[in-house]
C-alpha cells in the first residue's frame, strides 16, 4: 500500500462486480459510470437511480452552544432549522471566499450533523475544531464510520415505501428509520433536481441497504450522471462553481447567506451585497454545436465554471462567471472552446425543472 | 454498446485509430477503435474536418465529445479528406454502436502509402492494449 492509496467505500466490491468504471475522485476510488452516463441520467429523470456518495464527509456538533457555534461558522441562519429539518449553507473565509458548501441537519435542539464535500472534509473539520474552541460544543468527525446512498428520481419514494413501514421524511426534512431492516438517517435532499432521499448509514449496514434498493429496481448510477443531473438543475459544484476566489453573492447564493447572524465572512459579504460584484454566475446553453467545458474563457471576459452535454436538453449547457453587465437572461455571448468561438445564451436557472406533481 | 473487437482486416494506430484500405490501395477509411469509444463513453458530438482538409500523420484532425470529455482524433496516415461521414453529426452514437462500420469518420486519399508500415495489425494492437 502506498501512502497515497485511494479510500474505498463499503460498496466498492459491489461496484466492481457490477462492471462499474472506477476513477480517482477527491482521494476516493469511485464509480463514474456502470452502463453509461446517458442511461443512468435518464433512469433518474424518469424512474429511480441510486448513487454511492459515501465519499461525502460528516461532522457532528453537539452541546449547549452547538447552535451558536454553527451560526458563527456557517453562512445560513441555523436558528430557523427545526428539529428534523435540513438547510443548505456555506463555510466562508474572513474575506467572504467560499471554503465549502454544506448541508446541515438538526438532530435535536443542541445536536447537528453537517455533510461536507469529500475533497474539503479534512480542512473543514480542522476549521470546525478551531472555531469550536470558543464555544461549549463537542465536534466529532463522523466521516470514517458513515456511508451514504442517494436514492433519486420520481419513483424514489415509492421504491423506499416498499422497503420501509414508517413515513418517509418530506423534502428538506430528516429522520431515523429502518429501511430493509437497516437503520438509516433519511433526508429529503438530493443533488439531481428530482424528488428523492439521501440515506446515511453505518459502514456495516451499507451493503445490505444497497442490495435491497437495487433489488427493488433502482438503477446504479455513477458520478458521471450525478454531474449531468446536478448541472441541469444548476446546483453548484465546489471546485468548479465555488472556490475561495468566489463569494456567495457573485455565485448566486446570496439566499444562503444571512449576514445579520454575524458568521465568519459576513462583513465582507455584506459589502459584496451592497456594492455588487464585477462578475455573476449564470446558467447558459450553447446556441449551436459544441460543448463548453470548465475553464473555457468567455470572449470579452468571464470563464466557464462547469460545462457538459445535457442528456435532457440534448445540447451543451453549463454555468459561467460573466461580467455583471452581460449576465442578464437572454444575453448572447461567445465561448472560446478549444480555439473555436461558439455562441451561447444566458438562460434562466434551473436549466431543468421537474414536472410539478400537483399539476 | 457493442462487444470489444479488433477486426483483422484493419490496421491500427497507437492513438486508437483504425485504417481500412479501399480496393484501389490509395484511399482509405479512418475511424476510432472499440477501445477508444469505450474509454470516451457515449459520443454526443463529432466536429468533422472539411472535405479537402489536409491530414498529417499523428496530428489531430477532428474532435469527438462524449458527455464527460472531449478527445482529439489523430490521423493514422497522411492524406486529403475526400469524404466526411455526415450522418454521424445527426447521430453521433453510431460511433459507439458500430465503430468499424457505420461509425467511420473520414475517407482519405493517402499521400504516403508507405506510412502503413508503421501501423499495427490487430494482434499487435491488442497486445498493446494489454
Amino acid at each position: 500500500m502506498s501512502a497515497n492509496a485511494l479510500l474505498l467505500t463499503p460498496l466498492h466490491a459491489r461496484h466492481g462486480a457490477a462492471g462499474a468504471r472506477l476513477v480517482p475522485f477527491a482521494g476516493w476510488e469511485m464509480p463514474v459510470q456502470y452502463v453509461g452516463v446517458m442511461d443512468e441520467h435518464r433512469a433518474v429523470r424518469g424512474d429511480v437511480g441510486v448513487f454511492d456518495v459515501s465519499h461525502m464527509g460528516q461532522v457532528r456538533s453537539s452541546g449547549p452552544q452547538a447552535l451558536d457555534f454553527l451560526q458563527r461558522l456557517t453562512s445560513n441562519d441555523v436558528s430557523v432549522i427545526p428539529v428534523g429539518g435540513a438547510q443548505y449553507g456555506l463555510l466562508c473565509a474572513e474575506d467572504g471566499g467560499v471554503l465549502d458548501d454544506l448541508f446541515t441537519y438538526r438532530l435535536s435542539d443542541d445536536s447537528f450533523l453537517t455533510v461536507t464535500n469529500a475533497g474539503n472534509h479534512p480542512q473543514d473539520f480542522s476549521r470546525f475544531t478551531e472555531v469550536a474552541k470558543g464555544f461549549d460544543v463537542e465536534v466529532t468527525d463522523a466521516a470514517g464510520e458513515t456511508a451514504m446512498l442517494a436514492v433519486q428520481g420520481p419513483n424514489a419514494r415509492a421504491l423506499l415505501r416498499g422497503l420501509c413501514e414508517e413515513d418517509l421524511p418530506e423534502r428538506m426534512q430528516a429522520r431515523t428509520l429502518s429501511v430493509a431492516g437497516v437503520e438509516v438517517f433519511a433526508a429529503g435532499t438530493g443533488y439531481t433536481g428530482e424528488d428523492g432521499l439521501e440515506l446515511l448509514v453505518s459502514n456495516e449496514g451499507a451493503v445490505d441497504l444497497w442490495d435491497a434498493v437495487v433489488a427493488a429496481g433502482a438503477v446504479p448510477c455513477g458520478l458521471g450522471a450525478r454531474d449531468t443531473l446536478r448541472l441541469e438543475a444548476c446546483f453548484h459544484l465546489y471546485g468548479n462553481d465555488l472556490s475561495t476566489d468566489r463569494n456567495p453573492i457573485e455565485a448566486g447564493l446570496g439566499w444562503a447567506s444571512k449576514e445579520a447572524t454575524g458568521f465568519i465572512g459576513s462583513e465582507a459579504i455584506a459589502r459584496f451585497r451592497s456594492d455588487g460584484t464585477p462578475e455573476r454566475l449564470v446558467a447558459f446553453s450553447m446556441s449551436g454545436e459544441g460543448i463548453a467545458r470548465s475553464g473555457n474563457e468567455v470572449v470579452g471576459g468571464g470563464v466557464v465554471s462547469s460545462g457538459t452535454f445535457s442528456p435532457t436538453l440534448e445540447l451543451g449547457i453549463g454555468m459561467a462567471y460573466l461580467p455583471a453587465e452581460a449576465a442578464s437572461v437572454g444575453n448572447e455571448f461567445e465561448i472560446d472552446v478549444r480555439g473555436k468561438q461558439r455562441p451561447a445564451v444566458v438562460r434562466d436557472r434551473p436549466l431543468y425543472r421537474k414536472a410539478d406533481p400537483s399539476v | 454498446m457493442s462487444e470489444a473487437s479488433y477486426p483483422e482486416d484493419l490496421l491500427y494506430h497507437q492513438e486508437h485509430d483504425w485504417v481500412r484500405f479501399e480496393a484501389d490501395g490509395e484511399t482509405a477509411l479512418f475511424g476510432i477503435t472499440w477501445y477508444a469509444q469505450d474509454a470516451l463513453g457515449e459520443v454526443v458530438f463529432y466536429d468533422a474536418p472539411e472535405v479537402g482538409a489536409t491530414l498529417v500523420k499523428d496530428e489531430s484532425y477532428a474532435e469527438i465529445e462524449s458527455v464527460k470529455a472531449v478527445s482529439d482524433v489523430f490521423a493514422p496516415m497522411s492524406g486529403e479528406v475526400i469524404e466526411v461521414n455526415a450522418s454521424i453529426s445527426d447521430e453521433p452514437g453510431v460511433i459507439n454502436e458500430d465503430p468499424y462500420g457505420e461509425g467511420w469518420l473520414v475517407k482519405v486519399r493517402l499521400t504516403s502509402v508507405e506510412e502503413k508500415d508503421a501501423l499495427m495489425d490487430s494482434a499487435a494492437y491488442t497486445t498493446m492494449l494489454g
